[in-house]
């Protein structure tokens, strides 16, 4: 049997994908460990609270579009579906006075109800998700704009208990991103332990074997577009909560700086591999790169290229491993197979 | 004809039929499973073996006809159904999740769950590895299937089979790319599982095995139901003769030829860990065969001769001059064509025409200023598809609707559009049906004619043995066996494949 030649490869390149979320862990570390020698005001508790609120939503909304881009498609409408709840929430504080709680539910609502129809027009009219999502970007910026109809929801219409989320801190962390800890922790729990989550890996992994093994692949790709837009409405409400006011620029570029997130984090973008803490871990180091250039007194026009830049090393990373391994199984298997 | 009042089979399909928008694939499936029985459903490529599998398999929705299980009526309406109703496949082509590990392939949707449904993944690791234990296998349940050799996935297709446990097992040519050794262990589970009552119904081409395994044959060809019968009462002269309906000599017309001056020198040929050590000649107007089992390394010593892979070391001569290593152009200007053996992945652009495809190779030839002339690309087409027969709507129409053998046959009108001296051509005829494999054989044979020389890769015997002047055998990247035309036979290759000596040969 070839098996124990072919397996030796395999289990180092398993260990090194397990490895991601250290890798990026380390990278993190480095990061502010040299901006701090640079700049010692930058491990200060608030600039570390800074590092980590400003993390929090794009972590949040990476968590659903990882659950997304593996099952081989990708969520566009989180950014301006962030922008829709957030303003809908404000409007209803202003003027209907509503509790703290219907506020969080009608965003949570509000995502879920996109997330559905990106959901069902993906699933049962197999329109491609980059698409339709697309769409539904504009169909919402749209929406949203008639609604805010130019104006802004400042500061003082919002409770002030209810922005005390946004910087209000439990031992040092912000309660935003104890918040999206939970979340994550319970996502990164539940995509390894349960029936439904390893199907949209399998989906991603291999579209036409789900199908042979029957797995309701539409009914779990509609799932994780649900989930993602229910995420979505509540980063939105969070969002609220963080700035205190929004306009109808609300969550402008989300989605791609979520995408960045999940693919630096080590979610494969044709599906089937990659976990919601690396995405997770993924948009924590893009916001901390942002802090240190800022911090290290770097124009902030860098921000972007070496977000860029970071990207492209993510995925050449990604495809140099894989041709590793595919070079290593190759040799693994002609020498040592013994009849 | 299938008799549906059988009350002691366990599955009876009757007259079922299926097409598809341009075609009819199948025109009478019928077939009647017993319990404890290994059955074997022959034919040839598209007589609707496969289409009859998946229709079994809940894949397919039945146009008419019946199916019965345990003498119940029965209709699928999904994969999961037909599972449901005790009907397990082994497909021809794994169909696993590759990154997902071995046991969890196994268990898809059914893993075992611990406290709040959660995946269990010790109980489910353990589950797999008593399965293999009952296989006689080792492989790691933990391990991801990327990576896995075409016989381990094959394997853990055939665990995920048993684990279901089913009364039905469908077995649609799970031994193409195994070797001796795992054929006859799957064979043995074939043996178990049958004395527990299952039905067997096996799928192969190898009719060795079909008769030293099966105590039923049922022959289809063109979608047709053709005959049942038990083992002992047909032999295999019969057999094929139902299955092609036709005289075999037809199938394979070779014409005697003499081989010329060298035309591929192939010398010490070397890629660590794919092949080693390969020194071949072949010349014009001779056809050598490379035979050997699958993942013998005999596509791979293609691509290094043509430059799409890398060589470690090792020449090859092409009309005397050495090609650069590595370097597909080069290799083209010297004269070589290949044809590759995935004709959809490699060999054509299947969203774009005849004409196109045709063209291809010659791009730079009908180019003129850099600009490519739609006419002169239709003129060549039509040109060779009159030559070789193409049967399309129109030049303009896309390839991928064309039938199989059409688009091999484009893929060669591409290739001889360059006016090469070598052809190197990987499975020729594989998915074809069997009147256009007749006639690619046909073109083969008058291409050498005129003085071609033709390297080709197959792993059909009959083929190697009908149209071959010389057959190198290949096993695990080296070339075990060198065979003249008279010398060859089925025993002959087949031992040098699998590295047997006198005796046990698959």
């Amino acid at each position: 049997m070839s098996t124990d030649t072919a397996a030796r490869p395999v289990r180092r390149f398993e260990s090194l994908l397990r490895a991601r979320e250290l890798g990026i862990a380390i990278v993190i570390v480095l990061v502010v460990a040299i901006t701090a020698v640079r700049n010692s005001n930058f491990l200060d508790a608030q600039s570390v609270q800074q590092l980590l609120s400003g993390a929090a939503l794009i972590a949040l909304l990476s968590v659903g579009e990882t659950m997304v881009i593996i099952t081989r498609n990708v969520d566009l409408s989180v950014g301006s579906t962030v922008g829709l709840s957030a303003y809908v929430f404000g409007d209803l504080f202003k003027y209907q006075h509503i509790s703290v709680v219907a506020g969080f539910a009608v965003g949570i609502v509000l995502g879920a109800v996109v997330g559905a129809v990106n959901g069902l027009v993906t699933t049962v009219l197999r329109v491609p998700s980059l698409v339709v999502t697309l769409a539904m970007l504009y169909v919402i910026r749209g929406v949203d704009g008639m609604i805010v109809n130019g104006h802004t929801i400042d500061p003082t219409a919002i409770p002030h208990a209810f922005t005390e989320v946004g910087y209000r801190t439990l031992f040092g962390v912000p309660w935003l991103a104890i918040i999206v800890i939970v979340v994550v922790a319970v996502a990164g729990y539940a995509m390894r332990s349960f029936r439904a989550s390893r199907d949209l890996y399998a989906i991603g992994s291999n579209p036409e074997a789900a199908a042979l093994a029957g797995i309701p692949a539409g009914r779990r790709v509609f799932t994780a577009f649900v989930i993602s837009g229910t995420l979505a409405g509540l980063a939105g409400a969070l969002f609220l909560a963080l700035h205190a006011q929004v306009d109808n620029s609300g969550g402008i570029g989300y989605e791609l700086a979520v995408v960045a997130a999940v693919v630096v984090g080590g979610v494969a973008i044709f599906g089937g591999s990659g976990t919601v803490v690396g995405a997770a871990l993924g948009a924590l180091l893009l916001n901390t790169i942002n802090q240190a250039l800022v911090a290290s007194k770097v124009s902030s026009f860098w921000n972007m290229a070496v977000a860029g830049g970071l990207l492209l090393a993510a995925i050449a990373f990604d495809r140099w491993l894989s041709l590793r391994v595919a070079r290593g199984l190759k040799s693994a298997r002609g020498v040592h197979r013994d009849v | 004809m299938t008799t549906p009042s059988d009350t002691n089979a366990r599955l009876v399909l009757t007259n079922a039929t299926k097409s598809f928008v341009t075609v009819r694939a199948l025109a009478d499936g019928s077939i009647t499973l017993y319990p404890g029985e290994a059955h074997a459903l022959l034919g040839e490529n598209g007589a609707g073996k496969s289409t009859l599998v998946k229709i079994l398999a809940g894949v397919y929705r039945p146009d008419g006809g019946e199916l019965r299980i345990d003498d119940t009526p029965v209709e699928f309406n999904g994969p999961a159904a037909a599972r449901a109703a005790g009907v397990s496949i082994i497909y021809q082509e794994p169909t696993l999740f590759p990154d997902l590990t071995v046991a969890e392939n196994i268990f898809t949707g059914r893993q075992r769950l611990g406290t709040f449904r959660r995946i269990d993944r010790r109980a489910m690791n353990l589950d797999a590895n008593e399965i293999f234990a009952r296989l006689g296998v080792r492989l790691d349940p933990e391990q991801p299937a990327r990576g896995l050799s075409v016989a381990d996935q094959q394997i853990v297709e055939i665990a995920k089979a048993l684990s279901f446990n089913s009364q039905v097992l469908v077995m649609d040519e799970p031994t193409a790319a195994l070797t001796t050794v795992e054929v006859e262990r799957l064979f043995e589970v074939m043996r178990t599982l049958r004395s527990h009552g299952t039905a067997v119904l096996f799928i192969s081409h190898r009719l060795d095995e079909v008769f030293a395994s099966c105590q039923r044959v049922t022959v289809m060809r063109d979608g047709r139901f053709v005959r049942t019968e038990p083992i002992e009462k047909v032999t295999v002269d019969d057999v094929i003769h139902s299955m092609v309906g036709r005289d075999l000599a037809t199938l394979f017309p070779k014409t005697a030829t003499v081989a010329g001056e060298p035309v591929l020198e192939v010398e010490n040929l070397c890629t660590a860990g794919v092949f080693d050590n390969i020194s071949l000649t072949v010349r014009r107007g001779e056809i050598v065969a490379l035979a050997g089992l699958v993942g013998a390394g005999r596509s791979e010593v293609a691509r290094a001769i043509f430059g799409i892979d890398r060589r470690d070391s090792g020449s090859v001569r092409v009309n005397g001059r050495t090609l650069p290593n590595g370097d597909p152009l080069a290799a083209m200007a010297a004269g070589v064509a290949l044809v590759p053996e995935d004709r959809r992945q490699q060999g054509l652009v299947m969203a774009m025409g005849v004409d196109q495809n045709v063209a291809l190779a010659s791009i730079r030839r009908l180019a003129r200023f850099g600009l490519v002339r739609r006419a002169s690309e239709r003129r060549l087409a039509s040109n060779w598809s009159a030559r070789l027969r193409i049967k399309s709507g129109r030049v303009r129409d896309a390839v991928a609707t064309l039938s199989g053998g059409n688009q091999q046959k484009v893929v060669l009108a591409k290739w001889l559009a360059r006016d090469p001296s070598l052809l190197i051509i990987d499975e020729p005829t594989r998915g074809i049906d069997v009147g256009t494999k007749a006639e690619v054989h046909r073109i083969l044979d008058g291409l050498v004619g005129d003085g071609l020389a033709i390297l080709m890769i197959s792993s059909e015997l009959p083929e190697v043995l009908g149209m071959a002047d010389r057959v190198l055998v290949l096993r695990e990247g080296r070339l075990t066996g060198s065979f003249s035309r008279a010398d060859a036979d089925e025993t002959t290759i087949m031992r040098a494949a699998t590295g047997q000596h006198a005796g046990a040969v698959a």
